[in-house]
This record gives C-alpha cells, sequence and structure tokens, in this order.
C-alpha cells in the first residue's frame, strides 16, 4: 500500500476532471447509467468493474470519442456537454488502450514521434525542405521522444515496426506515445492486461513514475486486483454501466455491493 | 433565373407534356437497373461470405459471356451444327468454366491471402481483373462479338403497348432480362433462407466457427458463392450481350454496379436490388431531361454522384446499420 | 566498397535523423543522379532517354502522388488518370493563353488545378472510407473523363478534339514540340521529378508524413492523439493531386506531343495504381520500381519473344502483358505486400550482415 496521508495531502490537488451523470447507450444497450465521479490533479485513480462493465466506455467519453446521451463534463473548470477528442487531446488527455492502438507499419520512434504532433507547428514550406525550422523542430522533439525511450528503456527496438514487437514491447511503446504529449490526464486502459509478473512489475514502476516525477495525473482501468490495491490512491467501481462504490482501495474492498458484484450475485 | 427554370421547371413540363416517353424512359431505366442490380448482386454474394469486396466481378460477367460465345465458335468449328444443340453445350461448358475458376480463386488468391486486411484482398481482385481481361482476349480474341440470344432460344424484336396517352415500345429480351432477375432474385433469396448451405453461407459471414459446425469447411464455401457469383455473372452476360455486343468495353458497364452496392450496402440482395433500381432510373431520367443542358453524355457518372450523394448523407448506404467504431 | 553503418556513430539527431544515415546509401544516390543527369544523355540513345527514361520518370511521379495517398494515408484512389488529366489540360490552357511565360513555371502551377480539383473530390473523404472512398474517386475519374471530352474550350475548340503542344523553348533552347531535343526533354523532366521527389521524401520523413501514415494506420487513435483527420487527409488529397497533376502535364507536353482525352482514362488510374502496389505501399523508391516494372514490362516480353524468335502479334503481346501484370498483382500481394521496395530493404539488409547470414 502506498501513500501514507501526509502526502497523499501534498501530492493530491484539486478536481481536474469531473463527470457528472453521465449516460450512453448504444441502440438498447446502456453502456453508462448516471454516472459521476472526479478525478484530482496528482492522484492515481483506478476505474473497476466486471467485463461490460461500461469502463472502456467512460474513457472513451472522457476524451470525447463517445458522445453520451446526457451528463456534464468538467475539465480544468470548464463543464461541456461532451468532449471533442482534439479538444481533449490539445487539453491534455492521453490515453493508451485496452487493444493496442499503435500505427502497426511505423517504427517505435515515428510512433512516439508522432505523440508530439500537437506540439510541432513548423509550417507546410519549412516542412517541404526539412530545413531551418523544420529541421530545429524535428531535434527538438526528438530530444524529448529519446528521454521517453530511455525512460522506458526502448532504446534498441526504436527503428523496429511496433507491429513487429512482442505484446509488451507494444504497450510500452503505447504508453511512450501517450507520454510524448505531455500529458496532465492520463488514461490508461488495461496496460497490464496480458502480461507476466515480471512486465506487470515493470509497467507498475512506470506509472509510478510517470505520477511521481512529472505529477501526471493517471485514470487506470485494470482488473488485477493486486495492481490496483498497490497503485490506486482512489477506487471507482462500475457494474453494469453504474457506480456501485467510490472511496480508497480498501473501502471499496470491504464494500459488499462490490463483493456481490464480482461474486456475480444478482441484483 | 432562366438556367434555373431549365433545372427546376421545364424537365418537369416535359414530363407532365409526354408522359409515354416518361413511362419508356422510366422502363428503360428499371430494365437498365436490373442488370445492374444483377452485377450488384454477385458482390453481394461474395461479400456476405467471404467479406472480399470482388472488384473482378463486373469482369466475370465479361468474361462468362466471352467464354460462352467464344466456345459456341470453336464447337461450331468442330463440327457442332449451328443452333440450339450447340448453344446449350456452349452454355453447360461455360458454367463448367466459371467453376473452374471460381476454384482457382479460391486456391490461388483466397486461400493465401485469408488473413490480410480487406484492402489487400480488395486489391488482389484488380489483379484478378487484369488477368481475366488478359486470358479472355488471349483465348477468345479482342474484337466484339454477338451474343447467341436467338439460338438460346432468347426472344428477339419488340412489342409496343398504347399507354399514357402513346405509345410505348419494350424489347422482348428486356422483358424476358427483368422476368430472369426477378427469378434468381427469389431463387437466392430462397437459397440463402431456407437450405443449409444458404444458411451455413450467412453463419460464415457472421462467424467461421458457426460455418465448421455445420459441417461445411471454409473453403468449400468460398468455391460455392464464386461459383454462385460466376453463374449470376453468365446470367448477366447473356443479357447484358444480348442488347449490345460482348466486349471488354462491357466492363465500364459493370462499373456501374459500384454506385448501386453503395446505396443498397454491400451485404443485402434487397438493397442490391432497390440500389440497382434507383441508379437505373436516376440514371436515365438525368440523362433525358437534364443531359441535354450539360451536352449530354452525363451518364458516364451520374450514377457515381447520385451515390456519392447518398453516401454524404447516410455513409452506411440504404440498408447498412449505423455502426459506432470502437477502439 | 562493403555496405556498413559500422564505424559511422551519429553524435547528433540532426545526423540520425536524416533521410539516408548511411553512407553507402548517400553515395549511392550521388552515382544514381550522376548517371541519371549526365551519363544517361551522353550515352543514351535518342530511343533509350525518349522512349524509355521520359515515360519511366513520368510514370514514377504520377505514382510517388497515387503513394501518398493511397499508401502513405491509406486513401484508395482510382482517379489518378483524371488527376493527371487536369494537369495536362490546365497547363495547356495556360501555355497558350499566356505563351510569354515559360512553360516549366507553367508546369508547375498546372500541379495547383488539380490540388483544387483532388481536394474537391477528397471532400467525401471525411465521412467515408476504404471501398466507398475508391468509388467515390472513381466518380472523379469519370466526372474528369466526361468533361475533358465535353468541354471544347478546354482544348482550344481543336476539331481533333486533343492537346497540340505549341513549341516552347528555354534560353532559346526549344524544349517542348516537335523541335525539342530527347536529351532537352529528358533533362527538364529530370529535374523537375528529381525536385520533386526530395520535396516528397522531406515531407513523408517529418511531422506530416507521420500525420499521414498515422491516419493510415490507425485513423481512430490518430484523432485522439490530436490528429486533424480531416486536414491531414485533404492534406494528402492536395499534395498528391498535385504531383499527378504535374505528371500528367509532363506526359503530354514532354513525352507525348499531344495527347487525346482517352490518355487519362481508367485504365490510366489503374496502371498507376498497380506501380504503386508492385512497387510498395508508402515507399518513394518503390514507385520508381513499379513504375519500371509495370512500364518495362511489355518492353521486356516483346523482348524476350524476339529473343525465343516466335511470332507473335503485338496485340498477343499486350494480353500477355495483361495476364502477366494481374498475376504479379496477385503474386507480391501475396508473397511481399510491401512490394519490390520491401525486397529492396531485405537485399540491403542481408548485405549489411554480410557473410555472416544472421
Ligand atoms: N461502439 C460500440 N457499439 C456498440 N456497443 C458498444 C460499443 N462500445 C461498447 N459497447 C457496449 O457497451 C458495454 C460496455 O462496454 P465497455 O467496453 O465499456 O466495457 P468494459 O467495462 O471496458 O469491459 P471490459 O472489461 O471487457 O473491457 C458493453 O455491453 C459493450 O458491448
Ligand atoms: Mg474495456
Amino acid at each position: 500500500m502506498r501513500a501514507p496521508d501526509d502526502s497523499l495531502k501534498t501530492r493530491i490537488g484539486d478536481v481536474l476532471l469531473a463527470v457528472e451523470d453521465v449516460s450512453l447507450a448504444f441502440g438498447g444497450v446502456k453502456a453508462i447509467n448516471g454516472v459521476s465521479f472526479d478525478i484530482r490533479q496528482g492522484e492515481i485513480r483506478a476505474i473497476i468493474g466486471p467485463n461490460g462493465a461500461g469502463k472502456t466506455s467512460m474513457l472513451n467519453v472522457i476524451n470525447g470519442f463517445y458522445h453520451p446521451q446526457q451528463g456534464r463534463i468538467t475539465f480544468k473548470g470548464k463543464t461541456r456537454s461532451r468532449m471533442r477528442p482534439h479538444e481533449a487531446a490539445s487539453g491534455g488527455i492521453a490515453r493508451t488502450f485496452q487493444n493496442v492502438a499503435l500505427f502497426r507499419g511505423m517504427s517505435a520512434l515515428d510512433n512516439i514521434m508522432a505523440g508530439r504532433t500537437l506540439k510541432m507547428n513548423v509550417n507546410f514550406f519549412w516542412q517541404m525542405f526539412r530545413r531551418g525550422p523544420a529541421m530545429r523542430e524535428e531535434i527538438e522533439h526528438r530530444r524529448f521522444v529519446e528521454e521517453i525511450i530511455d525512460f522506458l528503456k526502448i532504446q534498441d527496438i526504436r527503428r523496429t515496426p511496433v507491429g513487429r514487437l512482442p505484446y509488451g514491447l507494444q504497450k510500452r511503446v503505447e504508453l511512450g506515445r501517450a507520454l510524448a504529449m505531455e500529458p496532465e490526464l492520463l488514461l490508461l486502459d488495461e496496460p497490464m492486461a496480458g502480461m507476466n509478473l515480471e512486465e506487470k512489475e515493470d509497467m507498475s514502476r512506470y506509472i509510478l513514475d510517470v505520477n511521481e516525477y512529472y505529477g501526471t495525473t493517471i485514470a487506470l482501468i485494470e482488473h488485477d486486483m493486486g495492481v490496483v490495491m498497490d497503485l490506486s490512491d482512489r477506487v471507482v467501481v462500475l457494474d453494469h454501466g453504474e457506480k456501485i462504490a467510490d472511496g480508497t482501495p480498501d473501502e471499496v474492498k470491504r464494500n459488499q455491493a462490490v463483493i456481490d458484484a464480482y461474486l456475480g450475485v444478482a441484483h | 433565373m432562366d438556367i434555373l427554370y431549365k433545372i427546376f421547371i421545364d424537365p418537369f413540363m416535359q414530363m407532365g407534356g409526354a408522359p409515354d416517353l416518361l413511362v419508356q424512359t422510366l422502363w428503360e431505366g428499371l430494365v437498365a437497373g436490373m442488370l445492374y442490380a444483377l452485377i450488384a448482386l454477385g458482390f453481394v454474394l461474395i461479400f456476405k461470405a467471404s467479406g472480399v469486396f470482388n472488384f473482378a466481378q463486373g469482369i466475370m460477367v465479361v468474361f462468362a459471356a466471352l467464354t460462352l460465345v467464344g466456345v459456341y465458335d470453336l464447337l461450331r468449328g468442330a463440327g457442332v451444327p449451328s443452333g440450339w444443340l450447340a448453344a446449350y453445350l456452349a452454355l453447360a461448358i461455360a458454367l463448367g468454366v466459371m467453376g473452374i475458376l471460381a476454384f482457382a480463386v479460391e486456391r490461388v488468391v483466397l486461400r493465401p491471402l485469408v488473413n490480410q486486411p480487406d484492402i489487400i484482398l480488395f486489391m488482389a481482385t484488380f489483379g484478378l481483373t487484369y488477368f481475366l481481361i488478359g486470358f479472355g482476349e488471349f483465348v477468345f480474341g479482342g474484337n466484339p462479338k454477338r451474343m447467341i440470344a436467338g439460338e438460346l432460344n432468347l426472344p428477339s424484336g419488340a412489342v409496343e403497348f398504347k399507354m399514357a396517352g402513346g405509345f410505348v415500345a419494350m424489347q422482348k429480351i428486356d422483358i424476358a432480362a427483368v422476368l430472369i432477375v426477378s427469378v434468381m432474385v427469389a431463387g437466392l433469396s430462397f437459397f440463402f433462407q431456407r437450405t443449409r448451405i444458404g444458411r451455413a453461407l450467412r453463419a460464415v459471414a457472421d462467424s467461421h466457427k458457426a460455418a465448421l459446425s455445420v459441417g461445411i469447411s471454409l473453403e468449400q464455401i468460398w468455391v460455392v458463392v464464386w461459383f454462385a457469383a460466376g453463374i449470376v455473372a453468365l446470367t448477366t452476360g447473356i443479357m447484358w450481350g444480348a442488347r449490345s455486343e460482348v466486349s471488354f468495353s462491357l466492363q465500364i458497364i459493370a462499373l456501374k454496379a459500384l454506385p448501386v452496392l453503395i446505396l443498397g450496402g454491400f451485404t443485402s440482395i434487397p438493397g442490391a436490388i432497390v440500389g440497382g433500381l434507383i441508379i437505373g432510373i436516376g440514371e436515365k431520367l438525368g440523362e433525358f431531361y437534364w443531359g441535354p443542358l450539360l451536352g449530354s453524355g452525363i451518364e458516364s457518372w451520374l450514377a457515381y454522384f447520385i451515390a456519392l450523394l447518398f453516401l454524404l448523407f447516410r455513409p452506411q448506404g440504404l440498408f447498412g446499420e449505423k455502426i459506432i467504431e470502437r477502439i | 566498397m562493403l555496405y556498413r553503418e559500422a564505424g559511422q556513430f551519429k553524435t547528433n539527431y540532426v545526423d540520425d535523423q536524416a533521410v539516408f544515415p548511411i553512407r553507402q546509401d548517400r553515395i549511392g544516390i550521388a552515382v544514381i543522379l550522376a548517371v541519371a543527369f549526365v551519363g544517361i544523355p551522353l550515352f543514351g540513345s535518342d530511343f533509350f532517354i525518349s522512349a524509355v527514361m521520359v515515360p519511366l520518370l513520368v510514370f514514377s511521379l504520377a505514382a510517388i502522388g497515387l503513394n501518398i495517398l493511397t499508401g502513405y494515408t491509406g486513401l484508395l484512389s482510382l482517379g489518378t488518370g483524371g488527376f493527371m488529366g487536369v494537369g495536362a489540360f490546365a497547363c495547356y490552357k495556360l501555355t497558350t493563353i499566356f505563351p510569354d511565360v515559360n512553360i516549366i513555371i507553367w508546369i508547375l502551377v498546372s500541379g495547383f488545378f488539380s490540388c483544387g480539383i483532388g481536394i474537391l473530390f477528397g471532400l467525401p473523404s471525411l465521412r467515408i472510407k476504404g471501398f466507398y472512398l475508391a468509388v467515390a474517386t472513381l466518380s472523379a475519374q469519370f466526372f474528369l473523363d466526361w468533361a475533358f471530352v465535353r468541354i471544347p474550350w478546354l482544348v482550344n475548340n481543336n476539331t481533333s478534339g486533343a492537346i497540340e503542344v505549341p513549341s516552347r523553348y528555354l534560353f532559346g533552347m526549344p524544349i517542348t514540340g516537335p523541335m525539342a531535343q530527347p536529351e532537352v526533354r529528358y533533362l527538364v523532366v529530370l529535374s523537375i521529378v528529381a525536385l520533386l521527389t526530395l520535396i516528397a521524401s522531406n515531407l513523408v520523413h517529418g511531422r506530416i508524413g507521420r500525420s499521414w501514415m498515422a491516419v493510415r494506420d490507425m485513423d481512430l487513435a490518430a484523432e485522439l492523439i490530436g490528429i486533424r483527420l480531416y486536414r491531414t487527409k485533404l492534406l494528402a488529397f492536395a499534395v498528391s493531386s498535385y504531383y499527378c497533376g504535374v505528371a500528367g502535364a509532363l506526359m503530354v507536353f514532354l513525352w507525348y506531343g499531344s495527347a487525346e482525352p482517352a490518355v487519362f482514362g481508367i485504365d490510366q488510374s489503374f496502371f498507376i495504381l498497380f506501380m504503386v502496389i508492385i512497387g510498395g505501399l508508402g515507399s518513394l523508391v518503390g514507385s520508381f520500381f513499379g513504375a519500371a516494372l509495370i512500364y518495362g514490362m511489355p518492353i521486356i516480353l516483346k523482348a524476350i519473344v524476339g529473343l525465343v524468335g516466335l511470332q507473335i502479334s503485338p496485340a498477343t503481346v499486350e494480353h500477355l502483358t495483361f495476364m502477366a501484370v494481374g498475376g504479379l498483382i496477385i503474386l507480391f500481394l501475396i508473397i511481399e505486400p510491401a512490394g519490390l521496395a520491401r525486397l529492396w530493404q531485405v537485399g540491403k539488409q542481408k548485405l549489411r550482415v554480410w557473410p555472416f547470414p544472421y
């Protein structure tokens, strides 16, 4: 268990993002039903729940990929009924995906460089000649990306097309791409799914480091309860699209509704 | 103002003024539409069962027709007297050739490409298209040929109906085409809905396991659908060929099936029919009433524009369901 | 000379971000350029220059154009022929209306016209994808085909309905029209193609190229990292059709000398698409390889037929070419979907570790 109470107070700040009463349906399927919760600056917030609970859909709502039929999203003090993907990205929300969504034909380096796109703005003219400002910009961002590559220890696969990398490394490159956006809020969708124990430990380390050194706020979906207990400051539990619990890992673990949901007790 | 009048008022005045011409145009649109639909049907069959967007369907139409006529000539050269016997023999052989084609395509093209992205398979059918053009011309020569419609006992000549204050002429072959297409569509629908293989075919579209559980291998199913598409192609080829002549320039017409598919969706048989009719009728009306404004010949692209317009408002086609992408 | 990167440590990212990080590659490029700019004009026969090299360069440029759209951005287009036509007709109109402006300028400007048309027909790409978009580009192809034939103004009301290239000069030397020497035409084409290839290479290696490929590989993820899908796709349409337009203008002005609208038909679109597929989707070098293979195939076939001593009619050679091209497309998609460019990469990789197989 991490984060004794006093350090928690200094590390965690105001509400960074709040969703209120969000509902989302696909045709007849209610994926999310009137869910509210918030994410505070600097914390690691876990979202858990059984399969099909609506966790991924929630992240998709947060970064504007799904448009909820109802509800409000407040991000950095601005309230709106829905996010737009571009708004979310430029506002500092980055994301990894449950099923790795890398650019398969591109090298690891290019994937991570692509994460810098929003920070690059040299115009078409200079790009045509790859000189002057265009080259300077490219180098500057390459330097930043190399830091990420060192941090994630993926130096030797820089030039490999990611489609050919093993799954665990792909997940790491994807994290790298998200970090390249220098996000304020990082959404991780099952970053450790399908990993062995060692890889999970590595990934946990990276997540904690990102949170501690860069102060990045993290929302994390994870099925491995051990990992959730170790990493997160607060946990929100979804089931069948509804929020059934919200609190510290300890509170949630003892919550009867949560135990029932995981044991499959009928409601 | 004048141009607005010509676009929005004048054509309708003409329609009202000479309803028999309107009926005639509609009829021609209907026939063309049915034939487009028939080509589209071949696409749908294959797409439904194997997820392959078969660009070569249009060429298969020409190839099938060419084989039929070519074999007929060969038979006569070999001493079989002209007439229905040679024609039906040629028909049987052409069917056999389409079967071999289906088999070869499965072996040489589909099987090695099984798990490739759709777009790769799509492009492979471009290769197939060119191969078939080259092969067809190599074997049967490149010059246009006459379809052996009479020998196959298809009617010729026209009938006139007194209608709408004038006369409407219908080619008998067109009437036959409409009838045959209707029978074919009904037959295919029956096949898909009621027979074991047909249901298995539909199952493949959903899940390959399901197909295996019915006891039919994927390979067999592919051969069957490609053969079915070949039969549809042969039918289409005979009908189109009877209306003009058989040559590879028909492929341009065959491409018109693409906008039809866009309207009707890639997986729906009724969609192919409705799409075909919309395109066929829209195109003929457009050409007849609005074409002169633009210097005529707009038939060559109108179908695509109609489809494009629809697409902008309903990207999933007329009958497709709206899909929300996941990530 | 050994092909090695060993010992060539990159001390800074400038070198490492270079398009050709390995010295031997840079030497290779220099040699190719020297041969192309000096060797071929000096030693190539007129036939070789005007019937092999010029067409090859023109097709390579068109293939690069289509590759930007289809290979890099993943938007399948069947309208290349039409876009090439726009460039050719625009160039013709411009040079006949303003004959005093240098033709090279007009060739480069004419690309902007097809760029505009390309953007127009790229607009639906916001809402439609894949096969659907391919059909949308077919509408461009057929509409343009029709327009080239039906609007006599485009060919200055020539009774032939064809573009007849006038003579134009550079430093007093004819570079277009019947009097232009093959070497001169070749050098003009080569310069333009070299320049545009360089620009394409710069674009695809930077931010813009990465955005294109991101959209190709996973458009939804691209959108979520802040890439504007629509702008990126439209830019690809714009750049791609610019290249095709210039290629079309070069084709008519520096190769054909006169051209009927039929030249820009759907067959041309397929022809170029095949070059891109066989050369390698998403590879600039591949565009050259693909152009060489597809354009060279009938020539090679004819040569083989001649060697074997068979009597075969030109029509049959054409049919065989079709079969061979179709077969090759399928073959490449099966054994090497990344095309000739990939084989080239593999070859280089082998060379790099030679003589050790691993
Ligand atoms: N694009 C979509 N179209 C239709 N239904 C969808 C879509 N996305 C999600 N759903 C449905 O919404 C519900 C919630 O799905 P979601 O992916 O959010 O669950 P999850 O909690 O992430 O589950 P898992 O743990 O399996 O990842 C499911 O019933 C799913 O089928
Ligand atoms: Mg999920």
